[in-house]
């Protein structure tokens, strides 16, 4: 197997609040290859954003990280002071976010946007950092884009700036883009675009994406491998086909039923009792166990495995046959 | 949804706005916060001590059988050459009590400024809701005139004011009337803020779909802005009035100490201040020290707590 | 029995410049044409579904439908009685009594200083009724407890106040409720809560929904005939058999194949050229067209009429 580009192992954040120490995210481990898009899907607490927020630095204190490791090719990376993790950031990362007016100035036109980051990153002259950003923005689809150097984000529609937003992410050649909720804003044409050229980026360049959203149909589409997050935890992951049609954590399986879906017809909907616990509120033991149809005595004391690739934390996973 | 089971017997007694409030994150930044509690400290010492005045004052300043001329000019804490009386802050040139004089210019300062600011309150919260949740036209017309009036230091506006009114009073009415006109000099020139931060406020709020909920079943632009925009924007109002507060407390003494204010027979701290600026390079310094030291106690305190205030209720800033 | 004609419902936003500024950049005024003549009837106890994506107009005809916005055209029929023309203040005050609304943000539709209680009572109290006990035993409808009446609106998840809000919509007994987007702020999980309590309170109280979403798998699940919106027209209606299975308009496919599927493991769609046109200045003749894979000239000239294909309705020139 290839060196993994991230690889974060045993991860935890914790954020001190008067009432004690939360723990948005315990103990997650995952890596991502080459050219691999892992998507991160959990609902809204389940700490996925926060795991990425991690990686890249960018954790609001006083949430700060309490145990575990990040490494990103091959270098440790999450004991790095704030200007490495600057220079890191935008160089070997590329961040896109749900609002694209967050990751661009709105009083730089987008060419100087990316010539800039392109001279802060790689070693290359002005000219040459105006033809790639002509590159760049051509590669996410922004028609007549040598014409568009001089225009100010506001010019641009929301779907567009998202493209942009990708290209400025790309432009110094990061190994990795995290993506978090890319196209949570969009409308769903625009959504499809987005998507398709994120696929096609991570199928030419071999960039590694870290694909967080809320939309299990997204992940479907764009993800290779899923890794599905419940209060903080990881509860399974594994390749998308596998963990979406025969997930073996309750939660998953949840989720997946409680998913309108034409084949289901007009029946009701399965759903899931309760909500996700909130950060001061996370039960002992497992901690989906007060909604689990399936929670034994030792679920509510024992928090039960680590979720791994290849086996859910949980105690008795669900076992399917596995149709081939 | 909460999983436990509910009990079907009695139902529970809400829990009192108070105790809600007792819990909040509020409450809790303000036990961490030593600026906030000693000014808080500061401030209700000073305000208990003016409304209590005639209780700990040693003699009424105001009472001219209580005065002794012969006690004129007593250094704080020595007795007096002629009575072997002793004044813990010393007195005036009339033999009026330094102390006395002092908490009650308080009680007229604080009144004035207490007053001034809530007229300003009620004109500008009034003026802001309707501006904000019409807009159009209305708003145009308010607006444009907070906005021109903000041209013009308030300071002016007041004294422009009071100029205005002090013409239109009759002679033997005036020194009755200066205290409420100083109010309505002060109130009338510091209504803008609040109409601003209001409107804008307001701006948020109507958009919101708890509004939008209101209207829909049908009730009136009064009720919907009374009832449901109002005590969402009354946060910030909250703390310009207290910043308000301590600027009122100051304009009111900067009027007195123009002698544009509260007149000599019923002085305020800023009247002290005058009267007592006249003896400072003659010696007799603790008749203007202390007057200015309890002013400048008194508004910066005031202007601690509504600092703090305003971090406090702020989210962005948490 | 139609609960709800809407006939020809058109809805104008003024977008101009201030006029201080207009005068001095000599601009003209600007107009939105946010919903251009709408018509469709809803019946009785069913569920009309309206989707579309951002600018379709589908959140304006829902405020029209309730009477927080005006129509500029046309009329919205509800119980035979026309909202906008009839003169008769009682009658209307009648009608308006049973309509409802459920909002998307489930955070800003309940006013965070009042108690969950108060909350509830008020479409009641508004017009005088009686109150007493009714927050509770609605609050237990909805799957809340009756204790939860005293609290407050933070004290409760999304998905809790979305309850509330649909607590509070039931409270003064309407017959239609109009459902802005009533669980795209929800998560999956609770999505499904919501939905499924939506359907069981359709059949005990006999209400007639009109949904608003831009999620077609939910209004799928939910709806008995559904309305595709494009720029502010109605371009497709159908029952939701045959919108997914045979959908006439080229806009609809497009939809369809765009959004994504659970079950689409690496599809690899072609995906939809364009964006969503600025409805300031919509495109001549279909407003579909530069975007339409098979528009033709007609197209360009010429807007299509809604009209009956199959058991559908579509405003294509090419539809069959």
């Amino acid at each position: 197997m290839t060196e993994p580009v991230l690889s974060i192992r045993d991860l935890s954040v914790e954020i001190p609040t008067r009432k004690g120490i939360v723990c948005p995210v315990d103990s997650v481990s995952y890596d991502i290859a080459p050219g691999e898009i892992l998507g991160v899907v959990g609902e809204s607490g389940a700490g996925k954003s926060m795991a990425g927020n991690a990686v890249i630095g960018l954790l609001n204190p006083p949430a700060r990280i309490a145990k575990g490791e990040i490494w990103l090719n091959g270098t440790r990376i999450d004991q790095l002071s704030g200007d490495a993790m600057r220079r890191l950031r935008g160089k070997e990362i590329g961040m896109v976010f749900q609002d694209p007016l967050t990751s661009l100035n709105p009083l730089l036109q987008i060419g100087d946007q990316l010539t800039e980051t392109m001279l802060t990153h790689l070693d290359i002259s002005r000219s040459e950092a105006e033809k790639r950003a002509i590159a760049a923005l051509q590669e996410v689809g922004i028609p007549g884009a040598a014409d568009r150097l001089n225009s100010y984000p506001h010019e641009f529609s929301g779907g567009m700036r998202q493209r942009v937003v990708i290209a400025l992410a790309l432009c110094a050649e990061p190994s990795l883009i995290i993506a978090d909720e890319p196209t949570t804003a969009l409308d769903v044409s625009v959504q499809a675009q987005i998507v398709a050229l994120l696929k096609k980026l991570c199928r030419e360049r071999g960039t590694a994406i870290m694909l967080i959203t809320h939309d299990m149909g997204v992940i479907a589409e764009a993800a290779d491998r899923v890794a599905v997050m419940y209060a903080g935890r990881l509860a399974e992951l594994g390749p998308v086909r596998e963990i979406l049609t025969s997930p073996s954590h309750p939660y998953t399986d949840g989720l997946m039923a409680s998913t309108p879906l034409a084949s289901r017809g007009k029946s009701r909907l399965h759903q899931i009792p309760g909500s996700m616990p909130r950060l001061n509120a996370i039960p002992d033991g497992c901690a989906f166990n007060p909604r689990c149809p399936y929670a034994a005595d030792k679920c509510r004391h024992d928090p039960g495995p680590q979720g791994v690739e290849g086996r859910a934390a949980c105690w008795f996973p669900i076992v399917r046959e596995r149709t081939a | 949804m909460t999983d436990t089971p509910v009990p079907k017997t009695a139902p529970v007694r809400d829990k009192s706005r108070f105790a809600v409030a007792m819990e909040s994150d509020f409450i809790y930044a303000f036990k961490r916060s030593p600026v906030a509690i000693i000014s808080t400290i500061v401030v209700l010492t000073l305000v208990l001590s003016a409304v209590f005045a005639p209780l700990i004052a040693t003699t009424n300043p105001f009472d001219p059988a209580s005065l002794n001329l012969m006690n004129g000019f007593t250094a704080p804490m020595e007795p007096n050459a002629f009575t072997g009386d002793t004044f813990l802050l010393g007195t005036d040139d009339q033999g009026r009590d330094v102390f006395s004089t002092i908490l009650y210019g308080m009680r007229i300062s604080l009144f004035v400024g207490v007053a001034a600011v809530l007229f300003a309150m009620v004109l500008g919260i009034t003026l802001g809701l309707i501006s904000g949740y019409f807009g159009g036209w209305t708003e145009t017309i308010i607006m444009r005139t907070a906005d021109v009036q903000l041209t013009f230091p308030s300071i002016l506006v007041a004294m422009l004011i009071f100029g205005i009114a002090k013409g239109i009073t009759p002679v033997e009415y005036r020194d009755q009337m200066a205290i409420w006109v100083l109010i309505l000099a002060i109130g009338l020139s510091d209504w803008v803020q609040f109409a601003r931060v209001v409107r804008s406020a307001t701006l948020v709020e109507k958009s919101k779909d708890y509004v939008a909920a209101a209207r829909l079943i049908g009730r009136k632009p009064g009720a919907i802005m009374l009832r449901h925009i109002l005590p969402n924007v009354l946060s910030p109002v909250l703390v310009i009035a207290t910043i308000s507060l301590a600027l009122a407390i100051i304009a009111e003494a900067t009027l007195s100490f123009l002698g544009v204010g509260a007149p000599p027979t019923q002085p305020s701290l800023g009247t002290l201040i005058r009267i007592g600026q006249g003896f400072l390079f003659s010696g007799e310094w603790w008749i203007l020290l202390f007057p200015a030291v309890t002013l400048l106690a008194l508004a910066l305190s005031v202007n601690l707590l509504g600092d703090w205030l305003r971090d406090a209720l702020n989210p962005r800033l948490r | 029995m139609d609960l709800v004609k809407v006939k020809n419902l058109s809805r104008t936003f003024d977008v101009s410049k201030p006029w201080l500024n207009r005068v001095i950049e000599r601009q003209p005024k600007l107009f939105l044409k946010a919903v251009s003549e709408v018509d469709f009837d809803i019946a009785e106890r069913s569920t009309y579904a309206l989707v579309g994506e951002s600018g379709s107009g589908k959140s304006t005809i829902g405020r029209m439908l309730v009477g927080l916005l005006t129509p500029s055209g046309g009329n919205v029929e509800i119980e035979g009685v026309d909202l906008a023309n009839e003169t008769d203040a009682a009658k209307v005050a009648a009608v308006r009594a049973d309509i409802q609304m459920i909002f998307q943000d489930p955070y800003a539709s309940l006013n965070p200083r009042w108690r969950v209680r108060d909350i509830i009572v008020e479409p009641v109290l508004a017009r005088g009724g009686e109150t007493k006990g009714l927050a509770e035993r609605l609050l237990e409808q909805v799957g809340l407890s009756a204790e939860d009446a005293g609290k407050f609106p933070h004290e409760f998840s999304g998905g809790q106040r979305q309850r509330i809000c649909i607590a509070r919509a039931l409270s003064s007994e309407p017959r239609l409720i109009v459902c802005d987007e009533p669980t795209s702020a929800l998560d999956v999980s609770v999505q499904a809560q919501v939905l499924n309590l939506m359907s069981d309170l359709k059949d005990s109280f006999g209400l007639t929904y009109l949904l608003i979403s831009h999620d077609l798998t939910v209004v799928q699940h939910m709806a008995d005939r559904i309305g595709v919106l494009y720029l502010g027209r109605l371009v497709e209606e159908a029952d939701p058999d045959t919108l997914f299975s045979d959908p006439k308009h080229p806009y609809t496919q497009m939809l369809l194949e765009a959004a994504p599927r659970l079950d689409a493991f690496g599809r690899e769609v072609v995906p939809p050229e364009g964006e969503i046109p600025n409805p300031i200045d919509p495109p001549t003749g279909c407003a579909f067209h530069p975007r339409c894979p098979l528009a033709v000239d007609r197209c360009r000239a010429e807007r299509p009429e809604l009209r009956e294909v199959g058991t559908s309705r579509a405003a294509c020139h090419l539809a069959e």
